[in-house]
């Protein structure tokens, strides 16, 4: 950091909106009452697969309380939902991009698939009335299982879509991997299944949908993380409205981790029917909505080889997986098993070749899309499981068979089209290793013997592309959508500043470690700044918060403005203190003649934007008010080593977590406990998906097993051990900051890690493999495979 | 939820009257029948509230037995010093229902009545061989359970208390489902006052069931290894997302066991 | 059809003619605006929905408004009369025991009844007593900790 800066930066500072998330006084979707509202159901699909033979909407639309009913048929000249990045196949042809339409038509492809729209005066007033629409199906068989529904005879699902593929994509030199295989001392090959996740933020998706007959605009409050996305795909592709006329606020949004980045079918109908009933209309999902409806993450089934020479360095990987979509694209879909997948297959070593295949196929279940880590977390888990796997066979130390893969040069370009920028992995390895206190383990794993407990220990050592990402580079890809982040720095006469971000905040503090970036680049206290965002009547333009972007993106475009406030004020103080515009330096507040006492603080030049009597007019605008679009000119590259500690009950298969280390490299960080609790969430997600959580489909009827909290096992506080963390730091090169992010680290490199460290603890039961979650049942079930087996 | 009336019941047979004239269903702490009839899985047309009725809160010793009122709250039981005298096993057993907020408003007699598969004071009640007191008749532990969400109680009968003999030496042990916490396999081992062994069996079948095999091994030896080594029969046990039958047979025995282990 | 009920909230005693199938949580919410206690599932397992009946913390997703008949009723609203914010409140904030919020309400509600329980409760007990509210933004850590400095704050 600059010496300009006033030491706020690097600050565990306490958050500036726990004020109000403390005392209840948040304001949430849910929370937004207007006057005359009324209130949504969706009656929802209840088959997996079926033809919509009729609908009989007439009794409910004289049920108590009433005001409209509308189907898929009433939406005339409304399009489908987009998908926001286009897929080439490897034969050239675009992947297949079938209707999804806002209400169904014709057919119903899941369980919670939206069959009609109720508006109705109070909840139970359209959820009484959508049970009186009547629907005849004709159910259909259906398929779940993206490897089931490649098989041929498979259920059909879409006709644009033959045989249920919607692409087949590859990256990297299969010519120069086979080539590699070929002469390989040692393969080792693998077989995994990424498990299917529900997002479950605490806050359901919610909206209100309103219409203003008066000047012809709509408001929507909407549970999201990018408004001005939400807005573009509703009013550009769907709708066909006037985007100046559509205010689309997200307010207070509890909780996303990627389910609210998607532009969903409930907000847009409802958009669509508060011009017809010219009255604002809410919902809010229940949570047995929100199981079948947000969607999912995840869905892999993968073979991957790897390759090595007799020191068991890397010289190949082959990777081919079958990733589910679900029914119908959603926003980001198709780029997830793709460009945020296949792209990170190098992960931290120097593999010179790798070839990756994605078939991507449509099921009959709630669609999948980004999930926090979003593809890196299924590379990783690819990566690092496989490295263990290697590593067992060879008889190589875990840590070892790393170390002698590790990159440790860069700029480094990888087989898989990334080009890493900085990175010291030995560092993060060297130091997840001492908080783990790995030379201890074998001690805990004798005493746990003598306990009649399995000890295990394993390894992660994940990268991920984040701060998404240079537009150019992006498009080129097949995004629809730019990448940059815009900022607005307005700083108000008496010198305090309002400064307006296209990211958008769902927990991550934005609101302190933004305004730790302006105080300390103003040298202004922090109470002197607001953070607004989350709403494009007022913030200019924003791609929102997703890929741990904010901080490098975001953060950069609110640098960038900064500077321009900067640079402005230099030429009023220049002005003021009768010096050369190069002569004045800024810092502290306050604005200096170079090697005098003669200074201007940051107010006094505020003040003189906005009451400009001795002013350069003729040079100079009034005002102080900077705007900054950043578009990056690389991905920056968060990496780290996890070290998992379990112990094992051999008697019920229970799971314990003895210990979890994580070592990361977030570049330079701003706020280290705001930094630190995006590590536990990240890890407590990602040690759900290995230990706990799995979306469940039944395989013949395609209905969801895991509805609600019942069945779908969430984290609870016992679930979760008390987390090591740490961080080494090489800066991002290539922003101003030096951030490179940290949202999403934690669930990328935590799956693999606990996992190889089950597998470690029943090795010597001669358990072989498990697929996530590490349930109880399932290391029971293999444990007695094993015996029974041996 | 649909639409419900609700009545105010004042003694027990104010509310067995209102049940017989309106068909609807006796309120005790609501926790599992509002929670369906949320999700419209019950429509029971009016609800009789029982918690305004005196007599069937509270916890007293009649004798040797431990008597806890219909309408006594989980975390009342679990808190009570009369119970962790008596039988510390149920206080044990009631930290363990649910979670604090549900165990602040669920009620021992409302989880009888409902006679959950997976719920836990069925097992209680069964091993330690209880009568369920009602406003009509009190019946034996053995005759009150009939099956899943099954009892012997007619439409506008009521439980009122229940009657718990004081055991020699009684423990439960739970193997929590990782999703709802509710018991995969919960067992309460009881060793009554004339030595005789009863095992009971929560969460693992369609009803609660008693272990008969690892009874008899305890009746001979009283160990923690004596019940592990029973192998339980899975024929009739449940398979379902989270544990097959012959997982949940196997946890039968080794929750047995930590429960012998438990007992001390 | 509708039935009158009274009880005090946060203090101020309240009454309304409802409807007998409205929870408790959406008379808070709706008939009184309170809208700091939150919805997060249908099962009544996340705990958002958690406040004070008569002392006691218990889900209002879960009950319906009429058996809170006579009582007295604190919701998150309820514990900073003042705009002070309540140590547990403060301690929350200070050991950045809450991310997007949403589940801070019925957390901080919890954890009171959880103090009151169980005074002095170690690292273990408290996640145990935890069970009854979800987050999914904090990998709870945080939220121990600051279990554990607002017990210390409220003892003092």
């Amino acid at each position: 950091m600059g010496a300009n800066e006033t030491g706020i930066i690097g600050q565990s500072v306490r958050r500036k909106e726990d004020a109000r998330f403390l005392t209840g006084a948040g304001q949430y979707t849910d929370d937004v009452t207007l006057p005359n509202q009324t209130h949504a159901y969706f009656l929802r699909s209840p088959h997996a697969h079926a033809k919509i033979r009729s609908i009989d909407t007439s009794k409910a639309r004289t049920a108590p309380g009433v005001v409209a009913v509308y189907t898929g048929a009433d939406l005339e000249g409304v399009n489908g939902l987009p998908c926001g990045w286009l897929i080439t196949s490897v034969d050239g042809t675009a992947m297949k991009e079938p209707p999804h339409p806002v209400l169904a038509k014709g057919k119903v492809r899941y369980v919670g698939d939206h069959v009609a729209l109720v508006v109705a005066e109070t909840r139970s007033q359209a959820k009484d009335a959508a049970e009186l629409i009547d629907v005849d199906y004709d159910v259909l068989p259906a398929v779940v299982n993206p490897v089931d529904a490649l098989k041929p005879g498979a259920p059909q699902i879409h006709d644009e879509a033959p045989g249920n593929k919607c692409y087949t994509w590859s990256l990297g030199d299969k010519a120069a991997v086979d080539a590699a295989f070929a002469k390989a001392a040692h393969v080792t090959k693998l077989d995994l299944v990424n498990n299917r996740l529900i997002p479950n933020a605490i806050e359901p998706r919610a909206a209100v949908a309103s219409y203003s007959r008066a000047d012809e605009a709509y408001t929507l409050y909407v549970t999201s993380q990018n408004p001005h996305v939400e807005r573009l795909l509703m009013t550009a592709f769907v709708l066909g409205l006037p985007e100046h006329k559509v205010r689309v606020i997200a307010p207070d949004v509890g909780g996303g981790f990627g389910s609210k980045i998607y532009l969903y079918a409930e907000e847009t109908a409802m958009v669509w029917a508060s011009k017809r009933v010219n009255r604002p209309i809410k919902w809010a999902a229940e949570r047995s909505e929100s199981f079948v409806s947000d969607a999912h993450g995840r869905d892999h089934v993968t073979h991957a080889e790897l390759a090595l020479d007799t020191d068991g360095k890397f010289l190949a990987m082959r990777v081919r997986t079958t990733a589910a979509m679900g029914a119908y694209l959603s926003t980001f879909a198709s780029c997830i098993p793709t460009i945020l997948y296949g792209t990170l297959l190098a992960g931290q070593y120097t593999t010179p070749a790798i070839h990756c295949e994605v078939t991507a196929v449509f099921t009959n279940t709630a669609p999948v899309d980004a999930y926090r880590g979003a593809g890196r977390p299924e590379a990783t888990y690819v990566v690092e499981r496989i490295v263990r796997e290697a590593g067992v066979e060879m008889g190589i130390a875990q840590d070892e068979i790393r170390r002698r893969n590790f990159i440790r040069s860069f700029p480094y370009q990888t087989p898989v089209a990334l080009s890493y920028d900085i990175g010291d992995y030995d560092q993060t390895l060297a130091g997840a290793n001492e908080l783990a206190d790995v030379k201890g383990f074998p001690a805990r794993k004798a005493e746990a013997a003598k306990r009649g407990k399995l000890r295990g220990l394993g390894y992660a050592s994940y990268i991920e592309a984040c701060g998404l990402a240079p537009s150019n580079v992006a498009g080129a890809l097949g995004a629809r959508a730019g990448l940059f982040e815009a900022g607005q720095v307005r700083v108000h006469p008496t010198g305090s500043v309002t400064v307006f971000t296209g990211s958008h905040s769902h927990g991550q503090g934005h609101e302190t470690t933004f305004a730790q970036i302006v105080a300390s680049k103003l040298g202004i206290p922090i109470d002197n700044v607001d953070i607004v965002h989350g709403d494009t009547g007022r913030v200019l333009f924003g791609m929102g918060t997703y890929g741990s972007r904010s901080l490098a993106v975001g953060g950069t475009a609110i640098v960038k403005a900064l500077g321009k406030v900067v640079a402005k004020g230099k030429k009023i103080a220049a002005h003021l203190l009768e010096a050369a515009e190069t002569d004045i330096e800024f810092e502290d507040g306050k604005f200096t003649v170079a090697g005098t006492d003669r200074s201007k603080t940051f107010g006094e030049i505020a003040l003189t934007a906005y009451v400009p009597h001795n002013y350069p007019l003729d040079k100079l605008e009034p005002g102080l008010d900077e705007t900054a679009f950043y578009d990056p000119t690389n991905f920056t590259y968060p990496a780290g080593t996890h070290i998992c500690e379990v112990e094992i009950d051999p008697d019920t298969g229970v799971v314990r977590i003895a210990s979890f280390s994580a070592c990361d490299d977030f570049g330079n960080i701003i706020n280290p406990m705001i930094v630190e609790g995006q590590v536990h969430g990240g890890l407590a997600q990602g040690i759900g998906q290995a230990l706990l959580e799995s979306c469940v489909y039944d395989a013949d009827s395609g209905q969801l097993l895991t509805g609600s909290y019942m069945d779908y096992a969430m984290p609870r506080a016992d679930d979760m051990p008390s987390f090591k963390v740490s961080t080494r730091v090489t800066p991002c090169t290539h922003n101003p900051l030096g951030a490179k992010g940290c949202g999403e680290a934690g669930a990328i490199g935590s799956p693999a890690a606990l996992m190889n460290a089950v597998l470690d603890a029943l090795a010597p039961l001669g358990v072989k493999h498990l697929d996530m979650p590490a349930s109880p049942q399932r290391v029971w079930h293999a444990i007695q495979s094993a015996k029974a087996g041996a | 939820m649909y639409e419900v009336e609700y009545k105010q019941a004042k003694t027990v047979a104010d509310a067995a009257a209102l049940l017989a004239k309106t068909g609807g269903k006796p309120l005790a702490g609501g926790q599992s029948l509002i929670a369906a009839m949320k999700l419209r899985l019950a429509q029971p047309g009016t609800l009789v509230d029982l918690s305004g009725i005196a007599d069937l809160h509270g916890i007293r010793r009649e004798g040797d037995a431990l008597v806890i009122g219909a309408m006594t709250r989980h975390a009342g039981i679990a808190s009570s010093t009369e119970v962790k005298r008596a039988i510390p096993a149920l206080a044990a057993l009631a930290e363990g229902i649910g979670d604090r907020q549900v165990r602040n408003m669920g009620t021992i007699g409302g989880a009888l009545a409902n006679n959950d598969p997976a719920a836990d004071w069925p097992a209680a009640v069964l091993a330690l061989n209880a009568t369920v007191v009602t406003g009509k008749r009190r019946l034996a532990a053995g005759d009150f359970f009939k099956g899943m969400y099954e009892t012997a109680l007619a439409a506008d009968e009521i439980i009122t208390a229940v009657s718990f003999p004081s055991p020699k030496k009684a423990a439960y042990v739970k193997f929590p489902n990782p999703a709802s916490r509710f018991a995969l396999v919960g067992v309460f081992v009881a060793q009554l006052a004339d030595g005789s062994v009863r095992v009971a069996v929560t969460g693992a079948a369609p009803a609660v069931f008693r272990a008969t095999g690892i009874e008899a091994a305890l009746a001979k030896s009283f160990t923690a290894d004596a019940a592990k080594a029973v192998k339980v029969d899975a024929s009739g046990l449940n398979t379902d997302l989270h544990a097959t039958a012959a997982y949940r047979a196997h946890l039968v025995s080794v929750m047995a066991s930590r429960a012998v282990a438990a007992c001390g | 059809m509708g039935i009158q009920i009274a009880m005090t909230v946060n203090g101020k005693a309240v009454d309304a003619d409802v409807d007998p199938r409205t929870l408790l949580v959406d008379f808070l919410r709706i008939n009184l605006g309170l809208t700091g206690t939150h919805v997060g599932c249908d099962t009544a397992q996340c705990g958002a929905c958690t406040v004070h009946l008569n002392g006691r913390a218990i889900k209002a997703c879960n009950v319906l408004a009429v058996q809170a008949q006579g009582a007295a009723i604190v919701t998150i609203e309820g514990l900073s009369p003042d705009g002070v914010l309540h140590p547990m409140q403060a301690a929350f904030k200070d050991c950045h025991g809450l991310q997007c919020g949403f589940c801070t309400p019925g957390m901080v509600m919890s954890a009171l009844d959880l103090v009151e329980r169980h005074p002095g409760a170690d690292e273990a007990t408290i996640r145990e007593q935890l069970e009854g509210n979800l987050c999914r933004c904090t990998g709870y850590q945080n939220i121990v900790r600051a279990v554990q400095q607002g017990a210390a704050a409220m003892a003092k």
